[in-house]
């Protein structure tokens, strides 16, 4: 009996880890910033294909290869953090201020990313370096005239359709000339298989349980990520400064913090852990173009749940979903109800895992009428500005 | 000024990205143009043939993006490995084949509306496609509506039997019962049930406790998944608390799920000599997608492996290899498209024509009865709309293919309409019967 509540325990909170690991970037991304990141599940993806990437180029190296798994969370946490740059300075920064324009345009590249992976190939890689290389450095170049401003729109015209034209033409040459090494996508739309590393199959027997060691290792991996980022936050110097902004811009600005560098770190970092929690969720689920799709609404739902702003809120929401969800599942309830039927027979009703999602929403709709704010909502005067 | 400024600055990077997407359409269909021109091109060869407007247009239509694009895009890539196999033999009648790809993108309500685009707008004569249920469900009032042709190549939960749909994947009896009688000879009594959640899996199951009801099995536990969900602990402490001593999983989820279900399922120790799992949708594809690791010496049922021994196989298998590389595999249902595609053109063969988008009554006619040497084995077309097929169990290898463990002596005859479930026992389904009362009931009648 001990022991399967401890199995009980242990699976609920890992079920809140998981959940937990892939919300703590948005909790920065959304909660410190505000910007509604559609796009956080595929920065996870990602992050996962990163780890298939890094676990295939460590296969040929022998007992060496097992330990890819390290690599792969800090590969995964700098191209999803290199990503999340090229997003906030690319899309995001536009659009501060304004939640609908910056839901639209992330969706919108979320859409554009799916896409990418699947269509991946040497031909689209080149054809898209050579494009903006051309483009942007073109435009870099017009911009050193001092009549800039007035032959901008002549420059544009002349260089989007060059540009375009090279890189298409380079890149169907490419694939002329080297046939389906060139053209054939490098993933292509079917899922990819990231294998545990041997030393992380399998699990720790317990009595006639056994605690599978990925799910240790997510937990582990989400403490350290949690601690980082409470050490990051609060006794660093940029910690600091990305607090100072998130609570007061303009006075910020004013005594001469560079808020456009905090706002890019800031995303950077929410995007990189988001990787991390990519790397993680390929040792349990699928490795897909739709990676990312399974866990948006689940993220948003945490940091909503725990209160916008707040990293305690995100961890104690996590927790509380996953276990909730969890316990409702496994129809725990409904065998510690037996005494009363009624009560017994409801909670089986929902005792399957598509049910038990209903009632978790259900729950947190519900909850959320009484705090619309969430668990831990933020106080003082910024908040109402 | 500084709206002027935003403006620019949206005037620039919108045109920036405009150019990135037209960039990435341009690249992502670079091969749809090709793979659809050969035909066109081929045919130029025969100057008869050469225009497009003289051959004969069929649709395919599956997902190509969206959850279920992992397992469908290998299906259109054998439909038109045959398509491309017909036109190079010379067509159909002198005709070349013009196929028009539209992709269901995972969604069932774009499938329907996708069907109605091919039969109205693109006026083809047949539509090749769908993989789940749901969207078979949603273009099956489509279909009838118009009066038109669908080839259907998936394994499926039976009870159903339209007169505007050729089903070339397995019926139940085809695949479902026979893999739950092998498994209570070989594998144990006690049965847990794990599905996505759909109409599939429902239906599927509901068809096993009926069986195993009726053979003395058991079944202690059923679960069902949000189809993409990816976290099934509940679901494996649920297991391990109903089969303590080991039991036979059988497993119906779809799609990412089922990589989720393997891996944890390892994780927690649940292993393949104790609790074996079959399952009805994972083949050599998803085999490889999953990871050989946590797939050893689990089952699968179906009607084809790759694996199968047969000349037939071994041609089709080499000139899918040959046209879309070493590393790829085929499995059930891509075979079953394979089928699809050629029992449609022996079916127009015997009728003379196509026919019209409004007119497809002497094809239907003719496919009834048509034999064809498939790779996994002789095919026969039935009059109720399925078709004949060999059934196998196969147990995955080390190199991700199956070693085929079982397998019926010869093709076993469709049988749509349930025979274990009370609402259908005794209903058969025979669309050449103009005795019956009510010849628009053919689909679903009572008696031999």
């Amino acid at each position: 009996m001990a022991i399967s509540i401890l199995d009980g325990i242990f699976n609920g909170l890992s079920v809140g880890s998981v959940l937990l690991l892939a919300a703590l970037g948005l909790a920065i991304v959304f909660g410190l910033m505000g910007v509604i990141n559609m796009a956080h599940g595929e920065l996870m993806m990602l992050g996962a294909y990163t780890t298939f990437v890094v676990q295939n180029i460590f296969k040929p190296l022998g007992a060496f290869s097992q330990l890819y798994i390290f690599f792969a969370l800090i590969a995964a946490f700098v191209v999803a953090a290199l990503m999340g740059l090229v997003l906030e300075r690319g899309v995001i920064r536009y659009l501060y201020g304004r939640p609908l324009e910056t839901l639209l345009a992330t969706w919108g590249v979320s859409l554009i990313l799916q896409q990418f992976v699947r269509s991946v190939s040497w031909v689209l890689v080149v054809n898209l370096a050579l494009f903006c290389l051309l483009y942007f450095g073109g435009l870099w170049l017009v911009r050193k005239r001092p009549d800039f401003e007035q032959i901008r729109k002549l420059a544009i015209a002349v260089l989007l359709p060059l540009s375009v034209g090279i890189a298409l033409t380079v890149g169907s040459l490419l694939g002329k000339s080297f046939g389906l090494t060139a053209t054939k996508p490098w993933f292509g739309a079917q899922n990819v298989d990231v294998t545990a590393p041997k030393w992380l199959q399998g699990g720790l027997p317990i009595g006639g349980y056994q605690l599978p060691y990925t799910r240790m290792f997510i937990m582990l991996l989400t403490v350290l990520c949690v601690l980082g980022i409470y050490f990051f936050l609060n006794k660093t110097p940029w910690g600091l400064r990305i607090r100072s902004v998130t609570q007061n811009r303009n006075m910020s600005a004013c005594l001469g913090i560079p808020t456009a560098k905090v706002d890019a770190l800031t995303f950077a970092l929410g995007s990189g852990l988001a990787g991390v929690a990519g790397c993680a969720v390929s040792l349990l689920g699928s490795v897909g173009p739709n990676t990312g799709q399974n866990y948006i609404v689940n993220t948003f739902m945490v940091v909503v749940v725990g209160g916008v702003g707040k990293l305690v809120g995100t961890i104690v929401g996590a927790m509380a979903i996953g276990i909730t969800d969890y316990v409702i599942g496994t129809g725990m309830l409904s065998t510690l109800f037996t005494a009363i039927q009624p009560v017994s027979n409801f909670f089986a009703f929902f005792a399957t895992t598509s049910m038990a999602k209903v009632l978790v929403f259900v729950l947190i709709v519900v909850f959320l009428q009484f705090r619309p704010a969430g668990l831990f909502p933020q106080k003082g005067r910024t908040v109402d500005a | 000024m500084s709206s002027q400024i935003n403006r620019r600055k949206f005037l620039l990077y919108g045109s920036a990205t405009l150019g990135t997407s037209i960039l990435l359409k341009a690249c992502g269909s670079a091969p749809t143009t090709t793979t659809e021109a050969s035909p066109a091109a081929s045919g130029e060869a025969s100057p008869a043939a050469a225009a497009a407007g003289d051959g004969i247009k069929v649709g395919i239509l599956h997902s190509l993006s969206g959850t279920m694009a992992i397992s469908e895009n290998s299906v259109v890539d054998s439909t038109e490995l045959a398509i491309e196999e017909i036109n190079k033999a010379g067509g159909i009648n002198g005709k070349q084949i013009v196929a028009i790809k539209e992709d269901g993108a995972s969604d069932w309500p774009t499938f329907a509306e996708k069907a109605k685009k091919l039969i109205d707008e693109d006026q083809v004569v047949v539509i090749f496609g769908c993989w789940t249920s749901a969207s078979r469900k949603a273009v099956l009032p489509v279909f009838e509506e118009k009066n038109h042709m669908l080839f259907y190549p998936v394994q499926y939960e039976g009870q159903e039997c339209s007169k505007n749909i050729f089903y070339t994947g397995a019926a139940p009896n085809q695949q479902i019962e026979p893999s739950v009688d092998w498994l209570l000879e070989e594998k144990g009594k006690e049965f847990y049930l794990v599905g996505s959640d759909y109409v599939f899996p429902r239906t599927a199951n509901t068809i096993i406790k009926a069986q195993l009801a009726a053979k003395g099995g058991t079944v202690v536990g059923e679960d069902y998944l949000p189809l993409g969900s990816t976290e099934v602990t509940p679901i494996i402490s649920k297991i391990r608390s109903a089969l303590p001593n080991g039991g036979v999983i059988y497993n119906t989820m779809n799609g990412d799920s089922n990589v989720a279900l393997f891996k944890q399922m390892q994780g927690a120790g649940l292993t393949a000599d104790k609790y074996p799992v079959m399952s009805v949708s994972i083949a050599e594809e998803e085999v490889k997608a999953i990871g050989v690791d946590f797939l050893k010496g689990h089952y699968a049922a179906w009607n084809y492996f790759q694996t199968v021994d047969s000349p037939e196989n071994e041609k089709y298998v080499a000139a899918f290899k040959a046209k879309f590389g070493d590393d790829r595999v085929t499995n059930d249902p891509m075979e079953a498209a394979y089928i699809s595609v050629n029992i449609w053109k022996q079916a127009v063969e015997k009728a003379g024509d196509a026919g019209t988008p409004t007119d497809l009554e002497k094809v239907r006619t003719a496919a009834y009865g048509q034999k064809f040497a498939a790779p996994e084995g002789p095919v026969e077309m039935n009059n109720n709309h399925h078709i004949s097929k060999t059934v196998r169990i196969g147990e995955v290898r080390d190199d991700g293919l199956f070693e085929i463990v079982s397998s019926t002596p010869a093709p076993v005859e469709p049988i749509p309409w349930n025979q274990f479930v009370a609402d259908t026992k005794g209903f058969t389904c025979d669309w050449t019967r103009t005795d019956i009362k009510a010849p628009e009931t053919a689909g679903k009648f009572k008696g031999a």
